[in-house]
């Protein structure tokens, strides 16, 4: 008799079985907080034991262990694990920068969840179903928050993630001022069909912000083009010129000059000098400037 | 067109800043008047495409062969040079997309 009732309460359409399982929720939740102190302690110290955490403080693990212990009871209690959501995303705000790692967050959690686990048996050892029963009511709820606190630590670190590589995109195309409306756009790396729609975005709002005149595109820093990535800076070349500002293109490798050729870009309309010293110094003329030494020093 | 016979204008400036989009009639559209008004002598700039116009028009393909310039203060300076100072009247004709 006893050891059957767990398996109907695991079907869990018995409508009495549900009131039970009210009713075990509940008494387990007491539980757990009448052996808060207890149950922390223990939890703290496998943490310790495990060597994780490491890179934060005791009083800090004390803490925050505090901290998620009653927030885990609470979800226990309420099923709700919006708050607890909050909270790890909170707390995975803070301790990434510290350098955590996933598998920590992950086992910490395991950890929590096996104590209290293991506190039910002792505490229902006497009597199997109903430990059975417990377990049923337990384990779903405990399965969902080390989930639900897994994915929170996640996100958050693809959040960072996303946010650097937006800056790394940000900070590959510079559109400098040199003099007065005259930019500089210095492309080091691979230039890809994104980054290249990245550059005509920049460049074309650059003339626009700076009022520029002529623009020198430097790509010595480039090691190769593909032939999507010819015609875009064709267009890019293009468009600037209907926005009224002429376009240089300095520091083209022979593998590039070669693959422009080829691929048969229309070249009759860019405007190409060897190196970007010779490009400014061209734009200076362009634009009437006159660099002149001022006395030998 | 009656304007620049009226004003024997010499030059002729079309502000499109406002223009956030351009299609290819649009753009033909400009074109065919740039060509014409030249044919009754005068010059024209189309200044202040937007990045994003300057960009769809090349994208798809479309070439203005227009002289064209950054803002209105570019273009009146352009068209001052082309007609080495002698311009006396300019009309500014601001086109928007038919």
């Amino acid at each position: 008799m006893i050891t059957r009732s767990p398996d109907t309460s695991r079907v869990g359409s018995d409508e009495g079985d549900a009131d039970e399982k009210a009713k075990l929720l509940p008494e387990l939740v007491a539980h757990l907080h009448d052996n808060r102190t207890d149950l922390r302690e223990e939890w703290s110290k496998r943490i310790t034991e495990s060597r994780l955490l490491t890179a934060m403080t005791p009083q800090e693990i004390t803490s925050e262990t505090i901290s998620v212990y009653d927030n885990y009871v609470e979800v226990l209690e309420t099923g709700s694990v919006e708050a607890l959501q909050r909270y790890a995303r909170d707390l995975s705000e803070r301790i990434i920068p510290r350098g955590v790692e996933t598998h920590e967050v992950v086992s910490i959690v395991l950890l929590l969840r096996d104590v209290l686990a293991r506190s039910l048996f002792e505490k229902y050892q006497d009597n199997f179903g109903l430990l059975g029963r417990v377990l049923d009511a337990y384990e779903p709820a405990a399965n969902r928050i080390a989930n639900t606190v897994a994915v929170s630590f996640v996100d958050e670190r693809e959040r960072v993630i996303r946010q650097q590589q937006e800056a790394i995109r940000e900070l590959s195309t510079p559109v400098l001022q040199v003099r007065e409306r005259l930019l500089i756009l210095p492309i080091i790396g691979v230039l890809d069909n994104q980054r290249a729609t990245q550059l005509t975005e920049q460049l074309l709002h650059g003339i626009r912000t700076h009022r520029a005149k002529v623009v020198v595109i430097d790509i010595t820093g480039v090691a190769d083009v593909d032939e999507p990535v010819a015609n875009h800076l064709v267009k890019t070349v293009d468009a600037s010129r209907l926005m009224g500002a002429i376009v240089i293109i300095t520091g083209l490798s022979s593998e590039i000059a070669q693959t422009l050729v080829t691929v048969g870009v229309d070249l009759s309309k860019m405007y190409t000098i060897g190196d970007l010293q010779g490009g400014i110094e061209e734009a200076e003329k362009l634009l009437g400037f006159k660099v002149t030494r001022s006395v030998e020093n | 067109m009656a304007q620049i016979g009226k004003h024997r204008s010499r030059g002729v400036i079309i502000d499109v800043a406002a223009l956030d989009v351009m299609d290819s009639f649009g753009s033909r559209s400009l074109r065919d008047l740039a060509h014409a008004s030249r044919l009754r002598g005068a010059e024209t700039v189309i200044v202040g495409i937007q990045p994003d116009v300057a960009f769809a028009i090349v994208q798809l393909g479309m070439s203005l062969d227009v002289q064209t310039a950054l803002d209105l203060e570019e273009g009146l300076e352009f068209l001052e040079q082309l007609t080495t100072g002698s311009l006396r009247r300019r009309s500014t004709l601001d086109e928007l997309a038919t």
